[in-house]
């Protein structure tokens, strides 16, 4: 099967997401914080008159906190459930072509990628690991019960 | 086909539905022809769309009804209670095998002999198990209800067009801020507003497609009410009134189970058995009335029955017993909240625990639910008279008032309905105390709760605590407790849409909505605040509001509200005397007829206080009343109010101040009321009779143009017809005077420069609000 993939470099990783689930790519400047929530949500952002949850793709992943100092991240839009996320993501690079369905991944990932892993698909690029979304919003599991 | 029987399924759901109510009153009037009529009608199209849809069981089913029917239309047989529950009991499993074949899983095996048996045979034993419990309105009193032109929508499409309507309202907002901040051309704003009048009739629109006519919940009780009543061998008759009043689809769900569990409760433990209820006195019969009305933007559903009431002193002794309630505090309950102990949990006055209600678990979910939705429950209670709940449901949950606040640099929401009062930290009736870590706040002699925002969201704030705000919230109308934020921006009324389940999971937050500056704003959920934030509620509840009730009664009539008038004089006004306060535009204060006067909204008051106004573009006002009239006082600030405890050094010689005062440790003058009103109502205020001023009636320009001025003055105007006595007469020069009148006429004259001959220009207003004055202090005198 051929499936369109999104390239993003996250956490200095260059993964893949399924992009007929990405509604689109965009440039995030206001940063509203929610106090008391899971360490994972960076925020809430407006885009085009809706409410983002903005998700720090990061601390999803257990493996620190992005810097939003700065001011504009990019982010990728998801629509799950009926809400809208944001991904903040550090780049957004190509669309390209999976050219295998996505196989297990027997090497050892570090825990947080385990959990958000659907599995390895080749491209043309090479292999990529394909990044399940909504385990990515759900954030770290453990986070979230320490919070 | 799939599609032929979704619709099948649908009409069939349609028809039980209005059928419920119809089958109920045919029982009670069996030849109402039209009823029985419409019943036929509905085993009839089932019958025909069976054959179509070979669905055999049903069939045969709806046949052997349809037969039975058709006999007691053609008057063969007569409709007796046996026939009724069997044809009742037809429809029922017409019902189950339907929602069978809505859950996809076709019509389930089973024998339907029993039920064609009970049809086809008068059996002459006629099973005694159910009578005719339940009458509605021996006359025909609810007319069948007429099918309404309609058209068959899936709600979920009709969510989907009320969220994008509220998304295109959020957009406008977005729009309506760019073309604030860019270069304004008419014809854009033009265009844009219509744009903007048009999405608000939209949205009213949509808003309303999503109403439901609460009659869809009223229909089914009729049935539960006479299956009930029947099971419990009791005789009730219900009566539903007001089952045109529109509530948002969405609410018409959330209430169903609480309105159910009320009714159910109201006859298996408000009505009593006949034979109970002619002992006391009563008809046999019960009677039960639901009725619904809109109020606002809140509906009203009252459930009431005139069965044997609440006993409030069981229920404390029950809530003594499990442990809910300190003996020491029972005492201290008004009957009010007494009844109220029906909604704590584990609490039940039944004597015996029956299969319809009465486990405890019952009025407490009840409470919760309704309050849920942003709704209250009320009870109230006469023992052996009978109880009524009201319920109060908001009409819709999409849009809400909202209080926006503040913490550090970030904005918050408070739903409006939440808000109990907003007072000041510093204020001089606040005082916050820390009992062990918690707390506080002592709001004139009120102690309750209070938690700080920033501690509760653990948001850094550099606002110290004193010179916070604390605004006091009594979440879904219980209890309540004080947040202390920094800054109180703003109301509005916003488009609330529930926010990310991970973002929901705080339990701090209701939702999340778009400000008109375009950023996202967090709107908190008061009952959540309280619970992170460690307020215990429920034990909090009753002691609070005993204490209120201790100290209301002292502090009552000497409640003052300080504050500084336009002068800068710090002053004082009894607070029972403002009836809110009002911020106005400079250009609604005028000078008007000798007064000055305010204009708030459509009505025009006097305005005292006014002396120093200056050019501020905005000015308060008071809005006064003494209970028949009203005036507005202007004024700079509110200062706080207070309570006045030192003695009133009356003012020497009566004007707008009383007396002088020490509040708050500082002199203030106190304002005279009856001064006031006195002085400022005009004389019609002062006159037990009004003067009376003769007009000649033939004068078109003394009845059209001077007569108003002279009403004004304070005169009642007669006519030269009207027996009584004049007070004042007022003629045109060279008119006759009647010599007995010679000395209180006025006569005025057409040109402005005439003989010197005491007569009036007739436009020299001045010179004649002067006469008329001179006129009524003298005749009164």
């Amino acid at each position: 099967m051929s499936q369109l993939l999104l390239i993003v470099t996250v956490a200095g990783s260059r993964v893949a997401l399924p992009a007929e689930a990405v509604e689109s790519v965009v440039e995030l400047d206001t940063l509203i914080a929610v106090p008391r929530a899971a360490p994972h949500i960076a925020g809430l952002s407006a885009l085009r008159s809706r409410v983002l949850t903005v998700i720090d793709t990061v601390t999803a992943l257990g493996l620190g906190e992005s810097d939003c100092s700065d001011g504009i991240r990019e982010a990728a839009v998801v629509e799950i459930e009926g809400h809208h996320y944001a991904l903040i993501v550090d780049a957004v690079e190509d669309v390209v072509d999976a050219q295998s369905d996505p196989t297990p991944v027997r090497a050892a990932m570090g825990e947080g990628w385990e959990r958000v892993s659907l599995g390895m698909v080749e491209t043309e690029q090479g292999p990529l690991l394909l990044v399940d979304i909504a385990a990515l919003v759900d954030g770290n599991g453990t986070e979230l019960k320490a919070a | 086909m799939d599609d032929l029987i979704a619709d099948f399924v649908a009409e069939c759901r349609e028809m039980l539905e209005s059928l419920g109510g119809e089958i109920v009153a045919w029982e009670a009037s069996p030849d109402d022809r039209t009823r029985l009529d419409s019943i036929f009608r509905f085993v009839h199209t089932v019958k025909g769309n069976c054959g179509f849809f070979e669905f055999p069981r049903l069939e045969a089913l709806s046949h052997a009804a349809e037969d039975a029917l058709a006999d007691v239309r053609a008057g063969r047989r007569q409709p007796d209670a046996a026939l009724v529950s069997a044809v009742l009991a037809v429809i029922d499993r017409i019902g189950e095998m339907v929602a069978s074949i809505d859950e996809g899983k076709g019509i389930p095996e089973g024998d339907d002999s029993d039920l064609i048996h009970a049809l086809a045979h008068n059996i002459p034993e006629q099973t005694p198990a159910v009578t005719p419990a339940v009458e509605i309105g021996k006359a025909p009193a609810t007319q069948p209800s007429a099918t309404p032109r309609t058209i068959r929508l899936s709600v979920e499409l009709l969510d989907r067009m009320m969220s994008g309507v509220s998304d295109m309202v959020l957009a406008r907002n977005e729009l309506a801020r760019r073309l604030r901040e860019t270069a304004n051309d008419v014809t854009v704003d033009g265009a844009f507003e219509r744009l903007s009048g048009i999405i608000a009739e939209m949205r009213d629109a949509i808003t309303r497609t999503r109403m439901q006519r609460i009659e869809n919940l009223f229909v089914a009780l009729p049935r539960m009410v006479r299956d009930l009543s029947a099971e419990l061998g009791k005789q009730v008759m219900i009566d539903i009134d007001g089952g045109d009043v529109e509530l948002d689809r969405e609410m018409i769900e959330m209430i169903r189970d609480p309105l159910t569990h009320i009714i159910r409760n109201a006859v298996d433990h408000g009505i009593e058995k006949p034979a109970d209820r002619l002992k006391a006195g009563k008809r046999e019969i019960g009677f039960l009335t639901v009725s619904a009305r809109q109020s606002g933007n809140q509906i009203l559903i009252d459930i009431i029955d005139d069965g044997k009431g609440i006993d409030g002193k069981k229920l404390v002794e029950k809530a003594i017993a499990s442990g809910a309630l300190e003996p020491a505090e029972a005492g201290k309950l008004s009957t009010r909240e007494r009844l109220a102990l029906i909604f704590e949990a584990g609490l039940s006055t039944a004597q015996e625990v029956t299969a319809i209600s009465g486990r405890g678990v019952g009025m407490d979910v009840v409470r919760s639910n309704i309050e849920r939705i942003g709704g209250t429950v009320e009870v109230d209670s006469h023992l052996g008279h009978g109880t009524r709940m009201t319920l109060r449901v908001p009409l819709t949950l999409t849009i809400i008032p909202a209080l926006t606040v503040s913490i550090g640099s970030q904005h918050f929401a408070i739903p409006r309905s939440a808000i109990d009062e907003i007072v000041r930290a510093n204020g001089q009736s606040v005082t916050l105390e820390s009992v062990g870590g918690a707390g506080v706040a002592t709001i004139r002699g009120r102690r309750v709760p209070e938690i700080s925002l920033a501690d509760v969201l653990g948001v850094p704030s550099d606002v110290p605590d004193e010179e916070r705000t604390l605004v006091v919230l009594r979440p879904a109308g219980g209890d309540v407790y004080a947040l202390a934020v920094d800054r109180i921006h703003d109301h509005e009324e916003l488009v609330v849409k529930p926010a990310a389940p991970a973002v929901m999971a705080t339990g701090l937050y209701a939702g999340t909505t778009l400000a008109d500056d375009g950023s996202p704003i967090l709107l908190f959920d008061p009952v959540g605040l309280a619970e992170v934030g460690g307020v215990r509620l429920e034990a909090q509840e009753r002691s609070a509001r005993i204490a209120e009730a201790d100290t209301s009664a002292r502090i009552r009539d000497d409640n003052v509200l300080l504050f500084r008038g336009l002068g800068g004089e710090r002053r004082a006004i009894r607070l029972g005397l403002v009836d809110r306060i009002e911020e106005v535009a400079r250009d609604q204060i005028r000078d008007t007829a000798g007064h000055t006067r305010v204009q708030l909204g459509d009505v025009i008051l006097p305005l005292a206080g006014a002396t120093a106004i200056g050019d501020a573009a905005k000015v308060r006002v008071f809005r006064l009343n003494d209970g028949n009239s009203e005036m507005g006082y202007a004024f700079a600030e509110v200062i706080d109010l207070m309570t006045i405890d030192h003695e009133v050094i009356a003012a020497e010689r009566p004007g707008e101040v009383a007396g002088v005062s020490l509040i708050g440790g500082e002199p203030a003058e106190l304002l005279d009321a009856f001064w006031l009103f006195a002085n400022h109502l005009g004389p019609r205020a002062l006159v037990d009779r009004p003067s009376r001023c003769r007009l000649p009636d033939d004068d078109p320009w003394m009845q059209n143009i001077l007569r108003p001025i002279v009403e004004a003055a304070g005169y009642e105007v007669v006519g030269a017809a009207d027996e009584c006595e004049p007070d004042l007469v007022i003629t045109t020069e060279g008119d006759p005077v009647e010599p007995a009148h010679e000395d209180r006429t006025i006569r005025l004259r057409a040109e402005r420069d005439g003989a010197d001959d005491n007569s009036i220009y007739r436009y020299d207003r001045a010179g004649l609000l002067l006469a008329l004055k001179a006129a009524s202090a003298g005749g009164r005198a």
